[in-house]
C-alpha cells in the first residue's frame, strides 16, 4: 500500500463498490450487531402497540404531548419502524456479502489437499526430532487416516491438516440466520392472527365478522381462513385452594371441520393448542361475563345475555359495562364483578378467591347519551359517563334485582368467557430448521479446532503442528502421535 | 409428603448458606494470609501455609454445593415439579450453577484466587434469596405446566452461571490490568494468573456457554410458540435475551474475527453479561410482560 490516501475515484459502479466493500467489512458488521442489540432496547421501555395497546393509548391519555413525539420517532412500534429495520437489514445484507464469498471460497477448497511440509520444520512450532527407525512415515499415515486428517504426502513426508469443519460450520450458522429471517418474513407476508372472545356455551364459526380482532399478513386473504367451528362446551379452572394461584385450565370443545363435519370432542390446554390444518388455536386468557337482563320503563327487554368483564387481579376481581342503549331511557351499568365477595373495611368489596363462591354485581347505574353514534370508538369495558347522569347503586347476588330510575335490571347468574387466539404461522417451521442448524453450525465452529501436521523422515524423524486461532490442545495431540510413533503404546 | 420435603429443602438452603459463609471466611484468612507481607530477605510470598486454608475453603465450597443440591432437589420433589417456578427458585438453583460452574472449572484450571468472590456471590445470592424472595412451595401456573420448563430454565440458568463466572474474570482482569499498568503487582495479586491467561479463560467460557444459550433462547421460542402462540413477541424477556445474545455474538467476532483481545474485550464481555443481570433482576422484578413468574 502506498503511504498516500486513496481516494476512491466518484463514477457510478467505484462507487458502488467502494460502499458495498465497507458494508461488507467485518468493523460494519460488528457495529451493525451491537446497534441492532442498542435498537432494541426501547421496545422494552416504552409500551408497544403490537403487545399492549391498552398501555399505548393509556400513555396517550396521560402525557399526549410527549406521546406524540415517540410516536414521531416510532418508539411505540420499536420493531416495526423504518430504523429498526435499516438496521437488520443492513446488517444481513453485510451478513450475505460476507458469507457468500466465503461459501464459494470453502466449496472450491473442499477437496483441496493441504499444503507441501514446510522445508525447515524445526522454525515450526511444536517442533520435536529423534532418530528414526524407518517405519514412521506408514505408522504416522495409519494415524492420519485413523483420526481422518486430510494428507499430502511426498517420498519423505507427510503434511496432514483437519479442522473444515470450522468454517463449514460458521457458513452454516450464519446461512442458517437468513433462513431464520426467511420464515419470519414469509409468515408476515402470509400468516394471519385474530382473537375471539368466547363465552362458555357459545359457537364460534371461522370467518371474518366472529373476531374481535385480525390482522392478516399482506398476502393473506379471507378466502384463506379455514373452514370450522366449535362449541365451547365447558371449561374447568382449578385454583390453588391456599394462595388462589391457578393451576389448570381446561376448556371442552365440540369441532366441526371441513366439508366432511364429523364432530370431534377436543380438548385445549394452556401448553396445548388446537391445531386445524396450518391454524392453531389457544386458550389464553379467561373470565366471568355476569348475566342480566335489563328491562326499561316501557317494559320491554333493552338487554339480555352475559356480558364479559375484565379481570383486575388475581382474585378475578372484574370490570366492566352494560350498555343499553335503546332502553327507555338509555342507560348504561359501571359494574364490578366479585367471583367470592367479602367486605373490606378500606376498599369496600373485593374478591377473595378467583372461584365464583359466593358471587356479587355491583352496580353503578347512568342514565342519558351512551355516545356510541357520536363516532369515536369506545371500548366494550368502559362507559363514557360525559353526558350522564348517576341514579343508583346496588350490590347483587345472582337471582335479585336493582330497581332503578326508569328500569329494572336482574343479575340471573354468569357464565365463564375464554380468551382464545387463532395463529396462521407458515413461516414457522423454516425459522424452527433454521435455528436448528444454527446451533449445530455453532457448535462445529466453535468446538472444532484446525490445525497441521507435519512429519519428514531422513535419519532423523521431524514432526511440527501449527494451530490456526492459537486453539488449545495441539500439545496434546502431538504428545499422543510422536507416543505412537516411537511405539511407546 | 410434600411438606416435609419443603421443610428438608428450607433446612437445606440454610445450611448451605452457612456453609458459605464458612466457606467465604476462611478464603478471607487464605487470601489475608497471602497479603501479609513477607519475612525480611523473602522475595516472594510463603504459600505453604495457605495451601491447608484453600483446601478447607475449597472442602467447604463442595459441602455447601451438595447441601445446596440437595436444598434445590427437595424443593423440587415437594412441589413435584422442576424447581424453577418463580425468583426464590431461580435464585437458589442459578447459586447452585455459578458454584457449580466454578467447581467444574477449578478440576481444570487452579481458580482458587477466585473462591473469595464466587463465595461471597453466592451468599449474597442465597441471602436475597431466604429474606427477600421466599416464596412457599407451590405448584405451577398452567403455563408454566410444560417439559419445556426443565428444558428452557436448566440452560438459561447454566447460561447465566457461566456467562457470570466469564464476568469475574473479566473484571479481574481490567483490576489486574490496572494495576500492572501502574507498575508491578501488589503482593496478592502475584498469585493471580497472568492477564494472558485471564483474558483466554472469560473467552473460552463464553465460547463454550454461547451455544447453551442459543439452543436456550431457540427453546424458550418453541415454548412460547405451544403456550402464547407466537414463537418471538418482543416481550422485555424475550428483548434482553436477544441483547444478550446479540452482544456475546458480537464479542465472539470481536475477538475471533477482528482479533480483539484484553481490555476492549473485557469490556465487551462485561457489557453483555451485565444485559444478562440487567434481564434477571431488572425484568424479573419491575419488569412487565409475560414472563412475569417471579412471585414477587
Amino acid at each position: 500500500m502506498s503511504n498516500q490516501i486513496q481516494i476512491p475515484e466518484l463514477d457510478g459502479t467505484s462507487l458502488a463498490r467502494y460502499l458495498w466493500r465497507q458494508l461488507t467489512s467485518m468493523r460494519t458488521a460488528l457495529i451493525l450487531l451491537l446497534l441492532l442489540g442498542v435498537a432494541a432496547i426501547p421496545g422494552s421501555l416504552f409500551p408497544q402497540r403490537t403487545q399492549n395497546p391498552m398501555q399505548v393509548s393509556d400513555y396517550f391519555k396521560n402525557s399526549p404531548e410527549q406521546a406524540e413525539w415517540l410516536d414521531r420517532f416510532w418508539l411505540f412500534d420499536v420493531y416495526g419502524s423504518p430504523w429498526f429495520s435499516a438496521v437488520y437489514i443492513l446488517l444481513f445484507i453485510s451478513l450475505i456479502g460476507c458469507v457468500l464469498p466465503r461459501t464459494i471460497e470453502h466449496l472450491k477448497n473442499a477437496r483441496a489437499l493441504p499444503p507441501a511440509t514446510p522445508k525447515n520444520l524445526s522454525r515450526m512450532e511444536h517442533f520435536q526430532q529423534w532418530s528414526s527407525n524407518g517405519s514412521e512415515l506408514e505408522t504416522a499415515r495409519a494415524w492420519f487416516k485413523k483420526n481422518r486428517f486430510r494428507v499430502l504426502e511426498t517420498e519423505d513426508s507427510i503434511s496432514a491438516e483437519k479442522g473444515f469443519a470450522r468454517e463449514t460450520g460458521n457458513l452454516f450458522f450464519h446461512l442458517a440466520l437468513i433462513l431464520v429471517l426467511v420464515g419470519i418474513s414469509f409468515s408476515s407476508l402470509f400468516g394471519m392472527r385474530g382473537e375471539a372472545i368466547l363465552n362458555v356455551g357459545e359457537r364460534f364459526v371461522n370467518n371474518v365478522t366472529s373476531y374481535d380482532s385480525l390482522t392478516y399478513g399482506k398476502l393473506y386473504r379471507d378466502s384463506n381462513l379455514q373452514d370450522f367451528m366449535f362449541t365451547a362446551d365447558n371449561f374447568v379452572a382449578k385454583y390453588n385452594v391456599l394462595t388462589g394461584a391457578p393451576e389448570d385450565y381446561t376448556l371442552d370443545v365440540s369441532l366441526l371441520q371441513g366439508e366432511k363435519g364429523i364432530l370431534e370432542k377436543k380438548t385445549m390446554k394452556v401448553n396445548s393448542p388446537l391445531t386445524i390444518g396450518d391454524t392453531r388455536i389457544y386458550l389464553q386468557a379467561n373470565g366471568y361475563s355476569p348475566v342480566v337482563t335489563v328491562v326499561d320503563s316501557q317494559l320491554n327487554v333493552a338487554f339480555q345475555g352475559p356480558v364479559p368483564f375484565l379481570p383486575q387481579d388475581s382474585q378475578l376481581r372484574s370490570i366492566g359495562a352494560i350498555k343499553a342503549p335503546d332502553a327507555e331511557p338509555a342507560v348504561g351499568f359501571v359494574g364490578s364483578f366479585l367471583p367470592t365477595y367479602e367486605r373490606d373495611g378500606a376498599n369496600g368489596g373485593i374478591s377473595v378467591y378467583p372461584e365464583a363462591l359466593n358471587p356479587r354485581l355491583l352496580l353503578a347505574a347512568w342514565v342519558g347519551d351512551l355516545g356510541l353514534d357520536s363516532g369515536t370508538p369506545q371500548s366494550v369495558y368502559r362507559i363514557d359517563t360525559s353526558k350522564m347522569q348517576q341514579v343508583g347503586l346496588k350490590a347483587l347476588k345472582p337471582g335479585e334485582s336493582f330497581v332503578y330510575p326508569g328500569g329494572v335490571i336482574t343479575f340471573e347468574g354468569y357464565v365463564q368467557w375464554v380468551n382464545i387466539s387463532f395463529v396462521t404461522d407458515p413461516g414457522k417451521k423454516f425459522a424452527l430448521l433454521g435455528a436448528i442448524v444454527a446451533i449445530i453450525g455453532l457448535l462445529a465452529s466453535l468446538f472444532t479446532r484446525r490445525r497441521r501436521i507435519w512429519i519428514r523422515v531422513g535419519e532423523k524423524v521431524e514432526v511440527a503442528g501449527l494451530a490456526k486461532n492459537a486453539a488449545p490442545g495441539l500439545d496434546e495431540e502431538i504428545t499422543e502421535f510422536i507416543q505412537r510413533l516411537k511405539g511407546d503404546k | 409428603m410434600s411438606r416435609s420435603w419443603a421443610v428438608i429443602s428450607n433446612y437445606s438452603i440454610y445450611s448451605a448458606t452457612a456453609v458459605f459463609a464458612l466457606s467465604f471466611i476462611v478464603h478471607a484468612i487464605e487470601t489475608a494470609w497471602a497479603v501479609k507481607v513477607p519475612a525480611a530477605g523473602k522475595s516472594s510470598l510463603d504459600y505453604t501455609r495457605n495451601g491447608r486454608a484453600a483446601r478447607i475453603a475449597t472442602a467447604l465450597m463442595i459441602l455447601g454445593f451438595l447441601l445446596l443440591l440437595v436444598g434445590v432437589v427437595a424443593r423440587g420433589i415437594s412441589a413435584s415439579r422442576a424447581p424453577w417456578g418463580n425468583m426464590y427458585e431461580f435464585s437458589i438453583t442459578g447459586a447452585l450453577a455459578f458454584s457449580g460452574a466454578y467447581l467444574a472449572a477449578l478440576r481444570k484450571y487452579d481458580l482458587r484466587w477466585l473462591g473469595l468472590l464466587v463465595s461471597v456471590s453466592v451468599l449474597l445470592t442465597l441471602g436475597t434469596a431466604i429474606t427477600v424472595l421466599y416464596v412457599p412451595s407451590a405448584p405451577l401456573v398452567p403455563a408454566l405446566k410444560s417439559e419445556w420448563l426443565i428444558i428452557h430454565v436448566s440452560t438459561a440458568i447454566i447460561s447465566g452461571g457461566v456467562f457470570l463466572l466469564s464476568n469475574v474474570i473479566a473484571t479481574a482482569y481490567l483490576v489486574l490490568d490496572r494495576i500492572e499498568s501502574k507498575g508491578e503487582r501488589n503482593e496478592w495479586a502475584k498469585r493471580l494468573p497472568s492477564l494472558e491467561v485471564l483474558d483466554q479463560l472469560s473467552y473460552r467460557l463464553v465460547a463454550f456457554v454461547f451455544p447453551l444459550w442459543t439452543f436456550s433462547v431457540v427453546s424458550g421460542a418453541i415454548w412460547a410458540e405451544s403456550a402464547w402462540g407466537r414463537y418471538w413477541g418482543w416481550d422485555p424477556k424475550e428483548t434482553w435475551a436477544f441483547i444478550t445474545w446479540v452482544a456475546y455474538a458480537a464479542y465472539l467476532h470481536a475477538r475471533v474475527t477482528i482479533g480483539w483481545r484484553g481490555r476492549r474485550a473485557a469490556w465487551l464481555c462485561l457489557f453483555a453479561g451485565s444485559t444478562f443481570l440487567f434481564n434477571y433482576v431488572y425484568i424479573n422484578i419491575w419488569g412487565t410482560g409475560k414472563h412475569t413468574y417471579s412471585g414477587l
